[in-house]
């Protein structure tokens, strides 16, 4: 591990009654970086996080965080890091400001200094006028951003967030969001696990896919999108897709894929599709940029995940 | 060794210290009724007890049985809404906090708690006039034990627990039959010998023996032992509790 690593993953291993969750993943994250980890539901994104942190044992495999063996010195290197789980955990035997100072006791903090860094850290939340609010009158958003305020409470080098903004109504996640980009802007860096396409697009420097328990790709946005998949999708909708794809469309993209009454149409020239599209009033169609969601479903499939 | 179990005592310290007075109230109420209404009630009618009034045999038993009710309810269910319910260990254990401080915390901090209850009966004792003088403060000394032997009982079935129906097994098959059994109520001497064996075996009648060898002068037939079996019966119950919980939270 180089100094300007700040976790680093060799050959993870975990299994579950003999179900193998994370196969062999290994990747670093840079000091200062903003790195995802997409995957659809049961991939192995959150099982990868805790063995990071030490809570969950890994069967094999090598564990770096902030220069420090996991899980044998976890403890000690958490007293760098910020933790945002999937699920809220926040204390509800205390309001709003007893939960920031208490988890700052956690880290050896003494409580003034601990109640010396609330109001910062309230307003950093937009809860300023809340210190004094009990936990279950927070609305889902405000509980995600004090969970992400708490996990700041020590001013950590590295924060770990598992699927962030999963549940929040986009008025909630455009906030996360600005708060996640300041906090890579002063330098922090940032592990996150999602599997919003444009929430990876928009926050990562880098970011793996993990399907099955493995990474099956691994670069920055730009570089997956551009290696992995055609740059222009037009999508066409109607009752006559099917018949639209076999009448020559098929013959004028270089892949299209039907998804109900969708078909995805992905290509390098647009133009002739296009042009067979002008004379099939019937059907509607949306041309555009290949993006991160389009890769994704390409490396894996639009089947359902439980 | 690390001493950071203080701070999950301390978070439930200030938690309580919300609800202090229903809390204080609680504490007194419960046990007192019990000793007043049985102690009165049943005690009219009983007799004197190993030579003295039915209600200050009574006290000495119920010393220990509130504790034991506290100690347990605490690291019963509180401490299984705090694993599960409100994932507030979870959250705890993303701080440089290790599972064995959360459990040692909840053992400590519920023996404490515990601790408060049995003194509040002896409180009572003195103003019933059950005791008198400082002799009956040596209690105090023995409270604490009883308080980390039940909690430490206690954290074994929390760390198993799947939801709170598996209290009402360890009330109804282990904690009720035991309190029959440890002459709690009545002298143990009233069972036959081989009950009698029996109840020595489990914490209670220990706890009961020194209970009211140090507040009514009874004799204690083995108070080292007592001593032991319950510092040994806590420290035992802790160890698999947290064996249970870091198999149950690291998986």
């Amino acid at each position: 591990m180089t100094a300007a690593e700040m976790l680093r993953v060799r050959g993870l291993r975990k299994s579950y009654g003999g179900r193998e969750v994370v196969s062999n993943v290994s990747f670093a994250v840079r000091r200062g970086e903003c790195f995802g980890i997409l995957g659809p539901n049961g991939a192995g994104k959150t099982t990868t996080l805790r063995c990071c942190l030490g809570l969950t044992l890994a069967d094999a495999g090598t564990l770096e965080l902030g220069g420090l063996p996991v899980p044998e010195a976890a403890r000690v290197a958490r007293y760098r890091v910020g933790v945002v789980p999937q699920f809220d955990n926040l204390d509800p035997d205390f309001t709003v400001t007893e939960n920031l100072v208490m988890f700052a006791r956690y880290f050896d903090i003494p409580a003034a200094a601990a109640r010396a860094r609330v109001p910062r850290l309230l307003e950093f939340a937009g809860l300023g006028d809340r210190g004094g609010s009990r936990i279950d009158t927070l609305s889902g958003g405000m509980k995600r951003r004090l969970t992400l305020a708490r996990a700041l409470v020590n001013d950590p080098d590295v924060l770990f967030l598992d699927e962030p903004t999963t549940g929040l109504d986009p008025q909630a996640r455009h906030l996360i969001w600005d708060g996640l980009k300041g906090l890579v802007a002063a330098g922090k860096t940032v592990i996150l696990t999602t599997h919003f396409m444009d929430e990876a697009e928009r926050l990562c420097n880098r970011l793996c896919v993990m399907d099955d328990g493995a990474i099956i790709a691994h670069d920055t946005p730009r570089g997956l999108i551009e290696k992995l998949i055609e740059p222009v999708v037009v999508e066409v909708y109607g009752e006559g897709v099917r018949r639209f794809a076999a009448a020559g469309a098929r013959a004028l993209v270089e892949r299209l894929e039907i998804s109900g009454e969708t078909a995805f149409c992905y290509m390098h020239d647009a133009a002739p599709l296009l042009e067979l599209l002008g004379r099939e009033p019937e059907l509607r169609s949306l041309r555009r940029a290949a993006n991160l969601e389009d890769v994704f479903i390409k490396l894996t499939g639009r089947d359902i995940r439980d | 060794m690390s001493y950071r179990f203080r701070y999950l005592v301390e978070r439930n310290f200030k938690v309580w210290r919300k609800l202090l007075v229903p809390s204080l109230i609680a504490n007194l109420a419960d046990p007192l009724i019990y000793l007043v209404g049985l102690g009165f009630g049943l005690g009219a009618m009983v007799g004197p007890v190993d030579g003295r009034p039915y209600i200050s045999f009574l006290a000495g038993g119920m010393l220990c049985f509130s504790t034991l009710n506290s100690a347990s309810a605490e690291a019963l269910f509180s401490a299984f809404s705090r694993l599960k319910v409100q994932r507030t260990w979870e959250g705890i254990l993303h701080a440089p906090m290790t599972i064995t401080d959360v459990v040692i915390g909840e053992w400590l901090w519920a023996a404490l708690k515990a601790t408060l209850s049995g003194a509040a009966i002896l409180v009572v004792m003195y103003g019933l006039r059950i005791v008198h003088g400082p002799g009956p403060l040596a209690a105090l000394l023995v409270l604490p034990l009883v308080g980390l032997c039940f909690s430490g009982l206690a954290l074994v079935m929390t760390t198993l627990a799947r939801s709170y129906d598996f209290f009402t097994y360890y009330f109804t098959l282990f904690i009720t039959p035991m309190s029959f059994l440890s002459g709690v109520f009545f002298p143990l001497h009233q069972l036959p010998q081989a009950m009698q064996t029996a109840a020595w075996i489990l914490p209670l009648a220990h706890a009961a023996s020194l209970a009211r060898g140090l507040t009514l002068g009874d004799p204690m037939p083995w108070p080292w032992l007592s001593v032991a079996v319950l510092v040994g019966y806590g420290a035992a119950g802790v160890s698999v509790a947290a064996r249970f919980a870091r198999r149950r939270l690291t998986k």
